[in-house]
């Protein structure tokens, strides 16, 4: 391993020497390093303590709610909150907050509604939820497409994110970079599995928290402290003047605002990557407290995100901040306004710092996606579906053997969507994760007239819709296939989408009066009893 | 899920009692925050200029940004107060209801 590791280093090195118009940064690079050789080190002793599948998938349920906190909270400053919502607020002031709040607002309600129940229903992912009553092989292949969907479209808006930061950073090639944090990412996972994922989650959540409060210290600390005063200079700076501090034309009619609010709401309870950190933990109750600390941490995350965000506009578009614009765009484009800003407050071993945190910020989220993404292969679809014999061993083997294709699918994709916006990307990511995936876990946990036949038809109609919808709407159908007009006006398709499934999934269940249908009707009561008290939980600690 | 494990427990009062207590308070909290979170949505697909109501004649910030702050804070409390009471009272009952189909088990 630390072979491949320093094959990768030396050459990534040869890449930076062919330098383009941006000078190489020395403090940058060592902080890559640092950080890469750290993870490196904690993937070797995660390595050694993953023996089985359990171990691989879940870090063998033994992370304490605290840690697992960080961890989600670590999943979901990915890249596209980080740099995608700085790069929003700094583009359109207080749109990029809207997505914000529709990120957090879903935490509260899959704890209330959910959380529990997963953590008692399920072992490796949300489809052992699904699957628990209803048909194995239909369910899983189900469940199993609607999360490679997710994983693959979220997985494309972090490439993004690391292609364009270490293209900043070196001069380096986009496409070398796009390659390099595929193959970090399928070293960490395929050698360290969920536990080597999730201390390189944790440790980049605790780096990202102190980085971004440094640079929101220093941005009011010019203000002396001023909120008030920070936005006058905001306002002043930015072209679109005073309209950046309420809401503009990002959301331009009822109904997109509808659509992308459920998108990022009911999406947020559909993340295969978020669901499966509720079995890395012993128990119900920590799973709960995870919560706790996961709401916690990124609410301070968002509050200091948009202080960021607002100084990026105030010390960017200044005069001293020329220097980081080339042809009146801003180098790297507008999710590089965070960085930018680092190097403006800090100098270079600030810019240094907040660049390893954010490359570690994206290869943290990319390897919780492909764990995910392999997890839905190998356990859902090789184990319950193909092959129920498996051992252990196979299963783990199919894992890594679908992290290398997850890794390569995603640096193709990263190449090809170079120029998408990557807040953006994630919000169709949770449009599809809410219309395929929550649909069915919901009606799974709480509906005992939900049958097999109804969730996989409803199911995959919700599926299709959403991504039907995202390629005839304005930013595939105009945007990348460069029509001219779209033949769906909607850009974000949750409303319609996820409507559809749940109308499906009833309608489906309600006709189907087949035998089996009536056995898994049967069925829900113990799954009930199981859901609520926590009664044979997979892992569960015995009181 | 064994039979006679299901119906002992269904048969529990406690058993009861834990269902209905945590799903109707889930449910409070959760149309709670559904309500804050459309409400904020809807009005700005609705209402849009009530966003840009400036705080006081002599400031340039808007209504829009408290608003956006409390309702990050009060997903963040309504969290601790469902957490609070899930892992005392409710984990409670079902450490109750565990124990009394211990032979079972």
């Amino acid at each position: 391993m630390l072979k491949i590791f320093t094959l990768l280093a030396l050459s990534s090195l040869a890449l930076f020497a062919a330098d383009g118009e941006k000078a190489l940064n020395i403090n940058a690079v060592i902080m890559f390093f640092i950080f890469i050789v750290g993870t490196m080190g904690i993937t070797k002793w995660a390595a050694s303590k993953t023996k089985s599948a359990s171990d691989f998938y879940t870090a063998g349920g033994g992370i304490s709610g605290f840690q697992n906190g960080l961890a989600i909270a670590g999943d979901y400053m990915s890249a596209a909150s980080f740099l995608g919502i700085s790069g929003m607020i700094f583009l359109h002031g207080f749109d990029g907050m809207i997505y914000a709040i529709g990120f957090l607002v879903g935490w509260p309600i899959i704890l209330f509604l959910m959380a529990e129940k997963l953590r008692n229903l399920g072992k490796f992912t949300f489809a052992d939820i699904a699957a628990y009553r209803l048909g194995q092989k239909e369910i899983r292949t189900l469940a199993a497409f609607g999360s490679i969907s997710v994983v693959i479209l979220y997985l494309i808006a972090q490439m993004v994110g690391a292609g364009k930061l270490i293209q900043v950073l070196f001069g380096m090639e986009y496409e070398y970079a796009v390659f390099m944090v595929g193959a970090l990412m399928i070293i960490y996972v395929t050698f360290g599995g969920m536990l080597a994922t999730t201390w390189v989650q944790i440790i980049k959540a605790v780096l990202l928290l102190s980085g971004v409060s440094f640079m929101a210290v220093m941005v009011l600390y010019h203000f002396n402290f001023s909120f008030e005063s920070l936005a006058v200079k905001a306002v002043e700076n930015h072209s679109l003047g005073e309209a950046i501090l309420s809401p503009g034309g990002f959301i331009s009619d009822p109904i997109s605002a509808i659509s992308l609010g459920m998108a990022l709401m009911l999406g947020t309870a559909g993340l295969p990557h978020v669901l499966m950190r509720f079995f890395t933990v012993g128990n119900a109750k920590e799973a709960r407290k995870s919560v706790v600390y996961a709401t916690g941490f990124v609410a301070y995350f968002w509050i200091i995100i948009t202080i960021v965000g607002f100084g990026a506009i105030a010390f960017l578009n200044s005069a001293e901040g020329a220097q980081y614009f080339v042809d009146g765009k801003l180098f790297g484009g507008s999710n590089m306004a965070s960085v930018h800003l680092s190097h403006m407050l800090g100098g270079n071993a600030f810019l240094g710092f907040i660049s390893a945190v954010a490359f570690a910020t994206i290869l943290a989220v990319v390897s919780g996606l492909t764990l995910a993404g392999a997890s839905a292969i190998s356990h859902d679809i090789y184990a319950n579906v193909i092959n129920p014999n498996a051992t252990d061993e196979k299963v783990v083997k199919i894992s890594k053997i679908t992290v290398v294709l997850v890794g390569i699918i995603g640096v193709t994709l990263g190449i090809a969507f170079e120029s998408q916006n990557i807040a953006y990307m994630v919000g169709l990511a949770f449009g599809i994760a809410a219309s395929a995936n929550f649909p069915i876990l919901f009606l799974s946990i709480y509906w005992s007239r939900l049958t097999t036949r109804g969730a996989f038809i409803g199911g995959f109609m919700g599926l299709i819709t959403a991504v039907a919808l995202v390629i005839l709407g304005p930013n595939v159908w105009v945007q990348i296939l460069g029509n001219e007009k779209a033949i769906f006006p909607y850009a974000h398709p949750a409303l319609f989408s996820v409507t559809v499934a749940f109308v499906s999934i009833w309608f489906f269940s309600k006709i189907d009066t087949s035998d089996r249908a009536k056995h898994e009707r049967e069925l829900f009561r113990g799954q009930n009893v199981r859901a609520n008290t926590g009664i044979g939980a997979a892992g569960a600690v015995s009181h | 899920m064994d039979k006679e494990l299901v119906k002992r427990i269904k048969a529990n009062p406690k058993y009861a009692e834990l269902v209905s207590k945590r799903s109707s308070f889930a449910i409070k909290l959760a149309v709670f925050m559904l309500v804050i979170y459309y409400g904020f949505v809807l009005t700005i697909a609705f209402n849009r200029e009530f966003f840009a109501t400036k705080l006081s004649a002599e400031s340039v910030m808007t209504v829009a940004w408290p608003i956006a702050v409390t309702i990050i804070l009060i997903a963040f409390i309504t969290t601790i107060i469902y957490v609070v009471k899930a892992n005392g009272e409710f984990e409670d009952l079902e450490i109750a209801i565990k124990n009394d189909a211990k032979d079972l088990l």
